[in-house]
Parts: structure tokens; C-alpha cells; sequence
């Protein structure tokens, strides 16, 4: 009688799992929002950092807190993925109104602190408009936030004039005004795409 | 980086360590304590050790930081986590070690387990195993779950270790040293179709990522690979290692379950015959 009900059980048992597992699946993939960018909120932890910022000032993830912030890794050496990026984000946040334009910061962060220094650092990024704050740090400190993001960067063998390429993310980072990660930018997005987005995670927090 | 750096986990996850230490742990002190006639040989301590240390090794020492940002890297840590690190561990049978260890709990708490073994029973259905493991590789292989699992610590987490459990839950059922004709393991052809199914589905979805044109995983484009390896071809080894050693697994272990049974034929007859008359 045992094995009976025991059959019983397994195979009751097994119709409720296979249930389980096919609700899991097909529950995974739904998107409800309409964002450009993607979605991933949840993923990613919260906004912090330690990192010195163009004036050569210790600054944390803290100091820009209550603006929407786009986090974007680079070098200044850059010769393609960096300026086009940094110039779509200008081109995004530019053409926003006054008052929206004060609530969007983008930051910079440099991945190559060995040439570039807090100074070249401003001249880089004063040249990408206002709103744009260009920050490095140590290798490990900067190891640690990339670590943090789930990225990585990495340098190439010097050519003889001691130039070398630095691999690094593509992606821009949203983390909105309470800092949480929002969105992940791909730097295939249009500008006016990604105005879309800004706009909507300014005002949602208003 | 020393050699030593190398060793160290990129991602250091204190549960992974305490989970492998408790293995080891568990095994090492069944072995000395359990009676010498069922010990197992050093073959297969040799086995089983080297099948949890390289699970360890993929899951805590730098080989994890290239798996986080190189495609073909990934493929080949979930290559030993969910299949060749569980054959080993399968192919040695620890058996006599947990029957020593079962032994040892009390009848309250092996009443409290009872549940435990109900699940393990139900993921142990042939069918429900073969969805279970083909399953996972197609889920976390879904290009949008894959991309999220890359993003998230946590999800990441989930996905290496539910490739562990299902691989030692998988191949536990094919590699179970106890003969059909007289315990309750799977049978030799059931154990076959399961193999043949899933090297069957894997290879479809292996082949697809070889000759898919476009970049079907573009999060270690976006997030930064750790080092400038074309993508095509990250991607077409990574497909690679999806499509060729899973089938081949699936294909040795057809053999050893084929020889298993020629091996067995006809030797159990007899018995479980006697049995049958004992249970009418």
C-alpha cells in the first residue's frame, strides 16, 4: 500500500514541478516598461564609489547624490568609442530644458590614471559641455567600481612611443536621484533616444 | 599577478567555500572512519577529489574573472560544472561514503529529511531530469536571461551554482553504480534515450550559436572582454564548446552504460526472479 500511495505522491508530485518549471520560464521574459535602454533595475547594486575628481578632491558616490547620473568608463587617449559616446551624451542632455538639464550629471571615469591626471582629465571633459564631472583614482579603486558594475578594463602593450589602447566597457550606466541602477545604455542608442530615457527618470522622481 | 593571485577567488563567496570545505570534509573523515572493506580504491578518491577541485577552481580562483567576461571562457566553466566535474564525481561513487555518514543520523532527523528525498525522487523522473538539465543550459543561454545573469552578482551566483547541483543531479542518474535488474536506479536503455535526447538538444543549440551571423551575446561586448579577442571569434568557440563535448560526453556515456549492461546481462536474472517468487 505504501509504494502505491509512495507512486501516487511521485507522480502528483512530478505534474506540480513540470507546472512550476514552465511557469518559471515563461515568467522570466516579461517587460513592461518602455525604456530604451535596458532595464536593470534590481541587477546592479546602488551608486558608490571613492575616486578623486578633476580638481585631484577625494569625492564618493554621495557627493552627486539627487541627480539622475550616467556613469561612463574611458580613457582620454581615446580615439573612438569614448568621444562618440561622451558627445551622444552631450547631444542627449544639451537639448533638454534649463530646469531638467540641472538634474542630469554625467560621470566620467577614467580607467587610465596613469596618464591621465586630474588636469588633463578637466580639459577632456570641459570640452564635452557642462554637466560632466571627470573622475580616476587608483588602479585598485578603480578596479573595485568596475568590479562593482560588472565590468572590466584592460591595457595593451605600449607601441614604442609608449602610446597604449585601454579596453573598457561601452555601456553608460543610469543610476536615477536615489542613486539605484536604472538603465544600461548601449552606445548604439540615439541621442533623442536617450533624452527619452532622462527625461522620464528625471520627472518620475519629481 | 603571481601564481598565487591566480589561486585566489576573483569573487569571493564564503558559502562556496564552506559548501566545498564540507564536502571534502565529509568524505575525507567517511573515509578514515568507514570499515576498510567498502572503501572506495584511490582511483576513485583520485576521481572524486578532482572532480570537486575543479569545480572549486573554475567557481574561486581568477579562472572565474576571465568566465565573467569572456564567452568562450563562460562556456567552459559550465562545461566542468555541469558536466565534467559531476561525471567524475558520478564515475567515482561516493556511495559507501553517504551510506557511512546515513548511518550515522538519527531516525528523528532521517524522518525529518524525508521530504528531501520525495524532491530528489521527483527530479530524479527520467524526463523531468533530461528537461531539468537541457532546461538550464537553454535557459541561461536565452539571450536576454543570459544578459542579465552576466549583470547581476546575484543572478550569477545562481546560475553557476543551479549548473553544479543539476550536473551532479543528472549525471548521478546515469553513472548510479547500483544495478537496475535489483534496486530501484534508472534502467540501462531509459539511461541511454536520457543521454541521446540531451546530446540531441545540445547540439542543436551549440550548432545554432556556431553559425549564428549576427553577435547573439553582446554583453561581453558591452561590458568589455578581458582581452581584445574578436567577438566572432569568442562567440564561435564558445558555440563550440556548447556544441562538440557535450555530445561527445553524451555519446561515452551511452558506451559505459552499453557495456554496464552486457556486463550485467543475464547475471541478475536468477535473483530477481527469486525475488519476485519471495513477493508474491
Amino acid at each position: 500500500m505504501s509504494i502505491r500511495f509512495w507512486r501516487h505522491r511521485t507522480k502528483a508530485l512530478s505534474l506540480i514541478s513540470m507546472f512550476v518549471m514552465t511557469m518559471l520560464l515563461t515568467g522570466c521574459f516579461g517587460n513592461d516598461e518602455d525604456w530604451h535602454g535596458k532595464n536593470i533595475s534590481g541587477l546592479m547594486p546602488e551608486l558608490e564609489f571613492d575616486l578623486v575628481n578633476s580638481q585631484g578632491e577625494p569625492v564618493s558616490g554621495s557627493d552627486y547624490s539627487g541627480r539622475v547620473r550616467m556613469l561612463f568608463f574611458g580613457f582620454t587617449s581615446c580615439p573612438d568609442v569614448c568621444p562618440t559616446a561622451l558627445q551622444k551624451l552631450n547631444q542627449a542632455t544639451s537639448s533638454l530644458a534649463p530646469e531638467l538639464k540641472e538634474e542630469v550629471l554625467t560621470l566620467f571615469v577614467s580607467v587610465d590614471p596613469k596618464r591621465d591626471t586630474p588636469e588633463r582629465l578637466a580639459n577632456y571633459v570641459d570640452f564635452f559641455g557642462d554637466n560632466i564631472v571627470g573622475l580616476t583614482g587608483t588602479e585598485p579603486q578603480l578596479r573595485e567600481l568596475a568590479k562593482r558594475y560588472r565590468t572590466t578594463f584592460g591595457y595593451d602593450e605600449p607601441d614604442p612611443d609608449g602610446n597604449y589602447a585601454v579596453s573598457h566597457s561601452s555601456a553608460i550606466y543610469v543610476f536615477d536621484r536615489d542613486g539605484s541602477a536604472r538603465l544600461l545604455i548601449r552606445p548604439d542608442l540615439k541621442a533623442q533616444e536617450i533624452r527619452h530615457d532622462l527625461v522620464a527618470l528625471i520627472q518620475e522622481d519629481s | 599577478m603571481s601564481l598565487f593571485d591566480y589561486l585566489l577567488p576573483y569573487d569571493f563567496s564564503p558559502l562556496t567555500i564552506l559548501s566545498y570545505m564540507l564536502v571534502m570534509g565529509f568524505y575525507g573523515v567517511g573515509l578514515f572512519r568507514m570499515p576498510e572493506q567498502g572503501r572506495p580504491g584511490a582511483l576513485r578518491i583520485f576521481a572524486f577529489t578532482l572532480g570537486v577541485m575543479i569545480c572549486y577552481a573554475v567557481m574561486q580562483t581568477r579562472f572565474d574573472y576571465y568566465a565573467q567576461y569572456m564567452f568562450f571562457v563562460h562556456r567552459g566553466q559550465h562545461l566542468i560544472l555541469h558536466h565534467i566535474g559531476p561525471i567524475l564525481i558520478a564515475l567515482s561513487n561516493p556511495l559507501p561514503v553517504m551510506r557511512f555518514w546515513f548511518a550515522k543520523i538519527s531516525p528523528r532527523w532521517k524522518h525529518t529529511l524525508r521530504p528531501l528525498g520525495w524532491v530528489y525522487n521527483v527530479l530524479q523522473q527520467p524526463f523531468i531530469a533530461l528537461f531539468l538539465f537541457v532546461g538550464l543550459i537553454y535557459f541561461w543561454l536565452w539571450p536576454p536571461i543570459h544578459f542579465d545573469a552576466m549583470l547581476s552578482r546575484d543572478l550569477y551566483w545562481v546560475m553557476n551554482w543551479s549548473m553544479l547541483l543539476d550536473g551532479l543531479l543528472f549525471w548521478w542518474l546515469i553513472f548510479d553504480p547500483r544495478p537496475p535488474a535489483i534496486t530501484s536506479s534508472l534502467g540501462y536503455g531509459r539511461r541511454m534515450l536520457v543521454l541521446a535526447a540531451a546530446g540531441v538538444l545540445q547540439m542543436f543549440l551549440g550548432a545554432w550559436i556556431v553559425f549564428s551571423r549576427d553577435m547573439v551575446y553582446d554583453v561581453y561586448e558591452v561590458c568589455g572582454r578581458a582581452w581584445p579577442l574578436d567577438p566572432e571569434v569568442d562567440q564561435l568557440l564558445g558555440g563550440m564548446l556548447t556544441y562538440i563535448p557535450p555530445a561527445m560526453m553524451s555519446i561515452l556515456g551511452i558506451l559505459l552504460m552499453l557495456r554496464r549492461a552486457m556486463h550485467e546481462d543475464g547475471k541478475y536474472t536468477n535473483h530477481s526472479k527469486n525475488l519476485e517468487g519471495k513477493a508474491s
